[in-house]
């Protein structure tokens, strides 16, 4: 029995490989779900400079912290690139990145965004603010923070905005909680959610503002909103230890800083980490804080993912429970 | 060299039975235990894995999981959404053999032959095509997708030839000289078909009914598209198990996996049960 | 006059439910041209998972169809005891789930697994070709078998027997006699194998990870909004359903029809 399955196993990996063998390298690029259109540009530039010529890639884009899951469980990465940094220190404590992802010149992050308001054409109910959200009749759409990373950026945009207005902790766990009473479902991904209100689901969509611009780009009938306040979102990336082991994955990770890798991601809706590239090109919001605005309680994603998003105790958890979740 | 019968509204199970073993044949020992090992690498090996998973946190820990309120109500909603799918084709697709057996018209063959398309169509192409046709910016002006209603249509669509093959070949073979003797005698065509036709094609539907349930239960590929898989609303029991792999909870997805599994033995123990009572009375 | 009815009744939802939504996709893969459908099915990545298919089909159907013509020999021309356990085994993945077949697979083979130390040898089974290969195996192994186990009950062992008192021995048999007799029947089970193998979707889901195949593109296109490649995708795969109908109705003529 066993002689028959790897004799199975065998012919197919022989077929594969020899399949693949043609290919020279291959890097393998997880990330989350939104910047496929942003990496694929990218990949696409890369390949032409001497570096990428003759490399393939494989790229997978799911919700964050899924994808965190799947390399654990052993789908291969060489860069992953994820919504928040929490979900690559997971990997971290997996043993599969080296301690010091984030120690080069950006700490690690590719690329900036902020939290919008996705709203239907000509934003007809008139979504302006936070406080507009958890009016009557609104419905909010949102994934799930307990899969994706942009669904965590929503909420500490969400929790920032209320300390930025005066609000206690307190009062701001409470907007938090009700604000989820207003959202009838949380899809796994921050894509996903796109689907779901492009679909028809919903007044309004928290997420990315490139998000926004791509469903624009595609044609989806929406308008975007930037609120007076919300976070500054970063996402990071970071090589593996098995990119590590690959010239052309190291080259490829650093390549996401270039000049051109950097207006790439312009071009799609993300606001380039690199100075030259980001002047004048998106507006300044001016409320905008960050995961370390200490004044309004954020101090740090350690911290904050602890507080809550623990899938026992945190406070997101017991939200959902009193959904019924 | 004759036809072979249609199979694909049947199982194994109806034409397995005693059949004179090659004499003396010491290839049939080879032949088992080759064909054994295949079959246990492929299908056994990973079956019994996933029961072993699913009860990793003990026999309690299946009924906890899939007793939660999630995972209840996907099954709940798969479980129901299966048997109108069901019945809905004990009645359409009756109505569709009637038609391919008694009737005449034009195109007819044609016809017939696209009833196996749900068959060869891959599922996740059925769905987009159902998306497409019956989701927002769809030409009609219906949009069903999230909607339960979106789910039923994708399960009909897989369902469709189930029955359809299950009831022809007992149509075709059906002798008419009872009918037209009832006709003769007064007899109005519903009497008929309820009193002479249907007992005769009722193991038929009830078995084509069955495939239609199973298959209604598992799907996954056309139901993923137009449901828009909404937790508590629409989610299917095959996109929930998948959730739970991409969260790795990969105990709560075996749990809710066993419970599908279980159900496709009995609806394969149903048939066979309809088989061995049909032979039964054939023989009388 | 309700002969009518039910003709009407019949067509009507043939073709709301498979007719029309299929040509739909017709529609819409060619909407803005055939230049801009074969653009959009010509992409590397859409070409890519058209080579994985096509690939996981060649090496998936001669194995089953191999396998299968054992196993239907072993079922109906020997004895053994659980024969009645081993048929349900067979006609199992007609009826299970592709999810929960796929699952299974990730969890023989994944970490943690029995079988899950082959890729600490260097033997990636999931998230690679090896992994869609058995995923398809299992849901399509039931075809071959189906068709060819009626046949062989049909045609009984006379023939078989008589060579075999003339001294043949089982292969030559087995190449003269039997498989002469069953080859149609296994031609009808091979085009339904390939049929399913090319579009199985959920079980391939669930073991493919990054690959993509050419169903499990269609799903990343519709999710990208990318809806030209995802209906350009369909429509390859559309056509090869087609060709399988047609195919199987060549193989099978019209007497089943009355």
């Amino acid at each position: 029995m066993k002689i028959i399955s790897i004799a199975l196993v065998s012919v197919t990996v022989l077929a594969g490989s020899a399949h693949g063998a043609s290919k020279g390298t291959t890097v393998d690029l997880v990330a989350y779900s939104t910047p496929k259109d942003a990496f694929g540009k990218i990949i696409s530039a890369f390949q032409k400079t001497s570096a990428g010529s003759g490399v393939g890639f494989s790229q997978s884009y799911n919700a964050s912290f899924d994808q965190a899951r799947a390399v654990a469980a052993g789908q291969s990465a060489d860069v992953v690139a994820l919504s928040l940094d929490p979900d690559i220190d997971y990997l971290v404590r997996k043993g599969l990145v080296p301690k010091n992802w984030s120690e080069n010149s950006h700490r690690g992050i590719t690329s900036n965004s902020v939290v919008v308001f996705v709203v239907r054409d000509g934003n007809p109910k008139h979504i302006k603010g936070w406080s507009d959200l958890v009016k009557p009749d609104i419905q909010v759409i949102t994934p799930n923070p307990f899969t994706s990373g942009g669904a965590r950026w929503n909420v500490m945009a969400a929790y920032g905005a209320q300390r930025r207005g005066g609000k206690t902790d307190k009062q701001a766990v409470k907007y938090l909680n009700k604000l989820f009473h207003h959202v009838p479902v949380q899809p796994d991904s921050a894509r996903a959610a796109l689907q779901v209100f492009a679909q028809g689901k919903g007044d309004v969509l928290l997420t990315y503002e490139n998000d926004a611009i791509f469903a624009n780009k595609k044609g989806v009938h929406t308008d975007y909103h930037i609120p007076k306040a919300t976070i500054l979102i970063e996402t990071p990336a970071a090589l593996t230890k098995s990119g590590l082991k690959k010239p052309a994955a190291k080259s490829f990770y650093r390549y996401i800083w270039s000049a051109t890798a950097q207006r790439a991601f312009a071009d799609q809706g993300y606001r380039p980490v690199l100075k030259s590239v980001a002047k004048g090109r998106f507006y300044k919001p001016p409320g905008l804080f960050t995961i370390n605005s200490r004044k309004y309680g954020l101090n740090g994603w350690t911290k904050v993912q602890r507080r809550f998003f623990n899938p026992q105790h945190g406070i997101m958890a017991a939200i959902e429970r009193s959904l019924g979740h | 060299m004759g036809s072979w019968p249609r199979s694909r509204g049947r199982l194994a199970t109806e034409s397995i039975t005693a059949a004179p073993p090659l004499a003396g044949l010491s290839g049939g020992a080879l032949a088992r235990g080759v064909a054994m090992g295949y079959l246990s690498v492929v299908v056994l090996l990973p079956l019994a894995a996933l029961i072993w998973a699913s009860r990793a946190g003990g026999l309690g820990s299946i009924w906890d999981a899939a007793t939660q309120p999630e995972a209840a109500a996907a099954l709940r909603l798969t479980l129901g959404l299966a048997a109108i799918c069901a019945l809905v084709n004990a009645v359409a697709g009756t109505a569709i053999a009637w038609t391919l057996v008694r009737d005449r018209f034009p195109g007819k063959g044609a016809v017939d032959a696209v009833i196996d398309l749900p068959f060869a169509l891959p599922t996740i192409v059925a769905g987009l095509t159902l998306l497409a046709l019956y989701g927002p910016g769809g030409p009609f002006g219906i949009d069903v997708a999230f909607t339960r209603t979106g789910l039923m249509f994708a399960l009909l669509f897989v369902t469709l030839p189930f029955v359809v093959r299950a009831v022809q070949p007992v149509l075709l073979e059906l002798d008419t000289e009872m009918e037209e003797a009832a006709a003769s005698l007064g007899a109005g065509s519903f009497a008929i078909f309820r009193r002479i036709v249907f007992p005769n094609l009722l193991p038929a539907i009830l078995s084509g009914v069955a495939l239609a349930f199973a298959r209604a239960v598992g799907e996954f590929g056309a139901v993923v598209l137009i449901s828009g898989n909404l937790p508590f609303k629409t989610e299917a029991a095959s996109v929930y198990i998948f959730g739970q792999l991409q969260s790795d909870n990969q105990s709560s997805a075996a749990a809710v996996s066993v419970v599908l599994l279980f159900i496709s033995l009995g609806v394969l123990l149903a048939i066979g049960g309809i088989r061995r009572r049909r032979t039964r009375h054939d023989r009388v | 006059m309700s002969r009518w009815a039910l003709r009407i009744g019949t067509l009507g939802y043939l073709a709301l439910l498979l007719l029309v939504p299929v040509g739909f996709v017709f529609y819409r893969a060619f909407e803005h041209g055939f230049g801009h459908a074969w653009h959009a099915v010509t992409t590397p990545a859409a070409v890519h998972a058209l080579e994985l298919t096509l690939i996981s089909a060649a090496v998936a159907v001669p194995v089953n169809t191999v396998f299968g013509i054992i196993l239907a020999l072993a079922l109906v021309r020997t004895r053994f005891p659980g024969r009645g356990l081993v048929n349900a085994v067979v006609d199992l993945p007609l009826a299970l789930s592709p999810v929960v077949v796929g699952l299974s697979l990730y969890l023989l083979y994944g970490r943690g697994g029995w079988l899950g130390g082959l890729a600490d040898h260097g033997i990636r089974v999931l998230f690679s070709l090896p992994g869609i290969v058995l995923a398809t195996l299992f849901v399509s192994m039931p075809f071959v078998v189906r068709e060819v186990v009626p046949v062989l009950r049909e045609i009984g062992t006379e023939q078989e027997q008589a060579a075999e008192t003339l001294g043949a021995r089982p292969m030559q048999i087995f190449r003269r006699i039997t498989f002469p007799a069953i080859r149609w029947a296994v031609a009808y089970g091979v085009v339904l194998t390939t049929a399913r193998v090319i579009g199985e979707f959920g079980a391939v889901s669930a073991v493919a990870g990054t690959k993509l195949t050419l169903p499990l593109y269609v799903r990343a296109e519709v999710e990208n909004f990318d809806t030209s490649g995802a209906y350009a995708a369909s429509v390859v795969l559309a056509l090869i359903a087609i060709a399988t109908v047609v195919v199987l109705r060549a193989f099978h003529p019209r007497e089943e029809t009355g």
